[in-house]
């Protein structure tokens, strides 16, 4: 089954989600925001529940590094 | 087409230091005469109130300031008489294009519809804008009294009463008024004067906006730019205007000197690499930082807060000067209706419910814009950075790219003066969509049909319905009335069979499927704050 990673699901939240990953990160120090950056992939990984499209997530981050 | 010809409207000496007859109380005094002060007392002119406007220059605005005039607000224009003069000059437009590097990453279309007599966006300089108002203006000479090189020096707030102190070119004054309307600008003096805050940020951010005059046919889009390889790092803008005048805006960094970036020999060399020519000249250059702030109620009694006196936003999104006629489109029916004795002055405190909703999404819009295009920390750039790359091939990052987000209406639903409804299919609140319609053989446009006062507006066949002091206003198929729908898109935006009260500034104050006078007259009395 091909993984749809592309199609947008937030809609108007987008925004407002943008918004407060960047409140998240106030006041962090780089290596406690690249730790709040991995609890969040951990927590969303458990949220998907589901092994192939996080396959398909990891490759298509990965990607950026191979160009 | 050469270059705007600033034109001083010159100073009269007022009847309180000539010795003309002078009335020792007024019913309204606005402070400014930028966009919204002018827009407030043509407002109140149309429903017969008086002002006098004081205004401490007598130019309009100097640059270009303000340039993008959204639907609404041109729709609102319309309604004051001056809506086709600024659509005529300006230069209409409704796609935007977002580039990251020299790669288009997103496109949008605001006006996806069609069927509306206002574009989606109109670009004309601030100073076009203020120059109609104020020709508009006098055209009510026996109701506005505008006042240029009257500057406001001091005002006292009593109960039920407000006098100012005027200072001009003859000395200085009083003047009492029943209501003072305080459209001075970010750095109001009445604010000042009535010691309240004026809470919310700064952004670290220096921008350089400048005005070119270039022989060119762009086409008329927004386009804007993260990270573009002619302006490394940072974004760049560029607009439209009518005259052959560009509008650049370049993001500077916050260690920019101001004094030093405004210099001539600064400045051409950046544009020469926006534009990839030098074929240019300077009209207008200037270096801002932007803030987002409100006052915590824009109604202090008889001094009320209107445009950005009230609230200023950092201008990605164009939400200062649209956001501003919309208060006026707000305030101007209300305190018209308190001063004839037709509402309580308890309408009025419906103005800070309304409109500090409208400036909380004014200033969240651009506030946020404004974060994604100067992260604060490495962790923001990051993630910019991230949305970017990953928006070139995912519509879902497309949608978080954001060069501001503009300016819409606010929709007014949910809050007091509206009468829900679980039938509408526009819901009380709303803005009216506008539709083409035929009237005697003629295209007309509904938005132009409601007049200035409440309207009773129908679709389709019911008995007519009859209520004291509101209009009627019947809206047709093809061949059964008056004023027909022709191409369907009112049936479709309004509903079939539908009928809505419609408020003085062209919002849905109640909706009824089965319309009866009493419920009428009650959604009226609510909508007018009657106990
Ligand atoms: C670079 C830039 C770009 C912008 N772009 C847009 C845009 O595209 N779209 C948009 O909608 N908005 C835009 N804005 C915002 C817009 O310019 C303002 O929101 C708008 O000018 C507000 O109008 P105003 O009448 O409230 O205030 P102002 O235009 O500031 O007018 C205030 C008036 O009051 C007068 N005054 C002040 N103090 C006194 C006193 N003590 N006595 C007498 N008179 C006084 C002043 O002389 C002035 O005439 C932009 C702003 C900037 C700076």
């Amino acid at each position: 089954m091909m993984i749809d990673l592309g199609s947008d699901r937030l809609g108007p939240s987008g925004d407002l989600f943008y918004a407060e990953l960047l409140q998240v990160h106030e006041g962090l120090s780089p290596e406690d925001s690249a730790r709040l950056n991995v609890r969040m992939v951990l927590l969303l990984a458990n949220q998907i529940g589901n092994l192939d499209a996080l396959r398909a997530a990891l490759a298509k981050a990965k990607e950026r590094f191979e160009r | 087409m050469g270059r705007y010809q600033y034109q001083h409207f010159g100073y009269v000496p007022p009847p309180e230091l000539s010795g003309r007859a002078a009335p020792s109380r007024y019913p309204v005094v606005i402070v400014g005469a930028g966009p919204i002060g002018l827009a407030m007392a043509i407002d109140l002119a149309v429903r017969g109130i008086a002002s006098v406007v004081l205004d401490d220059n007598d130019v309009v605005s100097v640059g270009s300031r303000a340039i993008c005039w959204a639907k609404r607000t041109l729709e609102i224009f319309d309604r004051l008489g001056v809506g086709e003069r600024i659509v005529a000059k300006g230069v209409t437009w409704k796609i935007g294009r977002v580039f990251h590097g020299d790669r288009e990453v997103y496109d949008f279309d605001l006006l996806p519809e069609d069927g509306h007599k206002m574009p989606a966006f109109v670009n004309l300089q601030q100073y076009y804008v203020e120059q109609y108002l104020v020709e508009r203006a006098r055209e009510f000479p026996d109701l506005i009294d505008l006042r240029f090189k009257n500057k406001v020096i001091g005002v006292r707030h009593l109960v039920d009463v407000v006098t100012v102190s005027v200072e001009t070119l003859d000395g200085s004054y009083q003047l009492t008024a029943d209501y003072l309307l305080a459209c001075d600008g970010a750095k109001s003096l009445v604010r000042a004067e009535l010691g309240l805050e004026f809470a919310g940020k700064l952004f670290e951010e220096r921008f350089l906006i400048a005005d070119i005059e270039l022989k060119a046919d762009f086409p008329s889009e927004r386009r804007f730019w993260f990270e573009p390889t002619f302006h490394a790092g940072q974004s760049a803008l560029l607009h439209k205007q009518p005259d052959d005048i560009y509008r650049i805006d370049l993001q500077l960094g916050w260690d920019a000197d101001p004094e030093v970036e405004r210099q001539p020999e600064n400045v051409l060399p950046r544009i020469e690499r926006v534009l990839g020519r030098s074929d240019f000249e300077l009209d207008w250059v200037s270096v801002y930082t932007f803030q987002c702030r409100r006052l915590e109620r824009f109604v202090h009694d008889r001094v009320i807060f209107v445009g950005d006196s009230a609230h200023v936003v950092s201008p990605f999104g164009a939400r200062g000067g649209n956001g501003g006629i919309q208060d006026v489109d707000n305030l101007g029916w209300k305190l018209a209706a308190v001063l004839k004795g037709h509402a309580p002055e308890a309408l009025l405190s419906s103005y800070d419910d309304e409109r500090i909703r409208g400036a909380d999404e004014n200033i969240a819009n651009s506030s946020r814009a404004t974060n994604f295009m100067t992260p604060k920390s490495a962790m923001e750039k990051i993630l910019r950075d991230e949305v970017l790359d990953l928006a070139g091939e995912m519509p879902f990052a497309r949608r978080l790219v954001n060069s501001g987000r503009l300016s819409v209406p606010c929709s007014l639903a949910g809050l007091p003066l509206q009468t829900p409804s679980a039938d509408a299919v526009l819901e009380p609140g709303s803005p009216c969509k506008d539709a083409p319609l035929r009237k005697d053989g003629e295209d007309v446009w509904l938005l132009n049909q409601l007049g200035d006062g409440f309207a009773l507006l129908s679709f389709g066949s019911r008995p007519r319905i009859e209520v004291t002091d509101i209009a009627y206003i019947h809206v047709a198929r093809p061949e059964e009335g008056d004023l027909q729908d022709v191409t369907g898109h009112a049936f479709e935006r309004y509903g079939d069979g539908m009928t809505y009260l419609i408020r003085p500034d062209q919002h849905v104050a109640a909706a009824f499927r089965i319309p009866d006078a009493a419920a009428i007259c009650a959604a009226r009395d609510r909508a007018l704050a009657r106990p």
